[in-house]
């Protein structure tokens, strides 16, 4: 098990200029990380299908590194989306699962056969060009750079701590942030992309 | 006979209306009223064809293209609509981009009977979600595909175009 802050930092080291998207509890660190939030965006907004989102990104933006930060239980909600991307096979899409095996923002419940799923193995049955497994930070340190640099559509599970919310919501403290829109329209600015 | 032909409802009057409204992907699942038109969408370079596993993921998909700059249209049927209410709410209403929805009409009967409960829940579906649509049936309400591309670049909500043709033209 690793901390997600960890990853996060382990990866902003090899970032880049690559388009960056993170859901799910752990994801709400990125922000505070990023060090370029005008290629950062949030794309959330209905359950189980951030992943669609990002992939749509990547399809329509092929000459742009599209990283997605995901988490499992967002991802069980819409497990086909697997078989989608990789029948569409977009080189330039790295899908990192953070794996906290739980719905650590409802009080930390277990996902359905939270300990013995193995996602990678999926993503490469499913048919993902290259797919890793990390439950390591010294290891994940170690790879995450060369991964970077392979040929997508590329799947990394990462067994992660959970960090369980479980205040009430109307008592959770929350982090100022950019709304969803603001992030779409700050990257379009970024690729000079207008309506 | 020119007639007869004239209330068919034909697969290419689709991709015409596509290519005139700058259509860059169609993101479907494939059902059996819509083959002959996949096929020719296959076949025409100007359409890249997403094939999705739900149709909810169309819609999020098609934010991501829409994000990009590009053209989604999502092609699906009545029953997956039904089945995609929050990514319609949360990556279509919410999100504040164009989007063309070209929704199979399953169970469509024209004379107000309708044993197919697909058919049924349609419209009340579209009007709790206050989607506007436009029906299709025949070849010569074409125009009215254009007409939802010109509302939703307008209005930046999602428009559905509903086929009412499983009978006729779709199938070889």
């Amino acid at each position: 098990m690793i901390e997600a802050v960890d990853i996060f930092n382990a990866f902003q080291e090899h970032r880049g200029d690559a388009i960056v998207t993170a859901t799910g509890r752990a994801g709400r660190h990125w922000k505070n990380i990023s060090t370029n939030p005008n290629r950062d965006i949030v794309l959330g907004g209905a359950m189980g299908h951030t992943a669609s989102a990002a992939f749509g990104l990547a399809v329509g933006l092929p000459d742009e590194k599209v990283v997605l930060f995901d988490a499992e239980g967002s991802l069980l909600m819409s497990l086909g989306v697997i078989a989608t991307v990789a029948g569409k096979k977009p080189e330039n899409f790295f899908h990192i699962l953070l794996d906290n095996e739980s719905y650590a923002t409802t009080g930390g419940q277990p996902v359905p056969n939270a300990e013995q799923i193995n996602y990678a193995e999926m993503a490469r049955g499913a048919g993902y060009a290259s797919t890793h497994e990390f439950t390591d930070l010294e290891d994940f340190v170690t790879n995450i750079g060369s991964i970077l640099d392979e040929t997508g559509p590329v799947f990394v599970s990462v067994k992660i701590f959970a960090e369980v919310e479980n205040a009430p919501i109307a008592m959770r403290v929350r982090e100022p942030a950019r709304s969803r829109a603001e992030t779409i329209r700050d990257l379009r600015a970024e690729l000079g992309i207008s309506d | 006979m020119a007639q007869q032909q004239a209330q068919i409802l034909r697969p290419e009057t689709l991709i015409e209306e596509f290519i005139k409204n700058g259509v860059t992907h169609i993101i479907t699942i494939p059902d059996s009223e819509t083959n002959y038109l996949y096929e020719l969408m296959v076949n025409e370079p100007s359409l890249d064809i997403i094939s999705v596993s739900r149709e909810g993921e169309a819609m999020s998909t098609a934010l991501g293209l829409n994000i990009a700059g590009k053209v989604p249209v999502c092609l699906i049927q009545n029953t997956g609509m039904l089945e995609s209410g929050d990514s319609i709410r949360g990556m279509a209403l919410d999100a504040g981009f164009p989007l063309v929805m070209v929704v199979g009409y399953r169970g469509w009967t024209r004379h107000g009977v309708t044993p197919d409960t697909a058919a049924t829940y349609t419209e009340p579906f579209l009007h709790a979600f206050n989607i506007n649509y436009y029906l299709v049936e025949e070849d010569r309400d074409g125009d009215r595909i254009t007409a939802a591309f010109e509302e939703t670049r307008r209005t930046k909500r999602p428009v559905v175009v509903l086929v009412g043709d499983e009978y006729h033209g779709f199938n070889r």
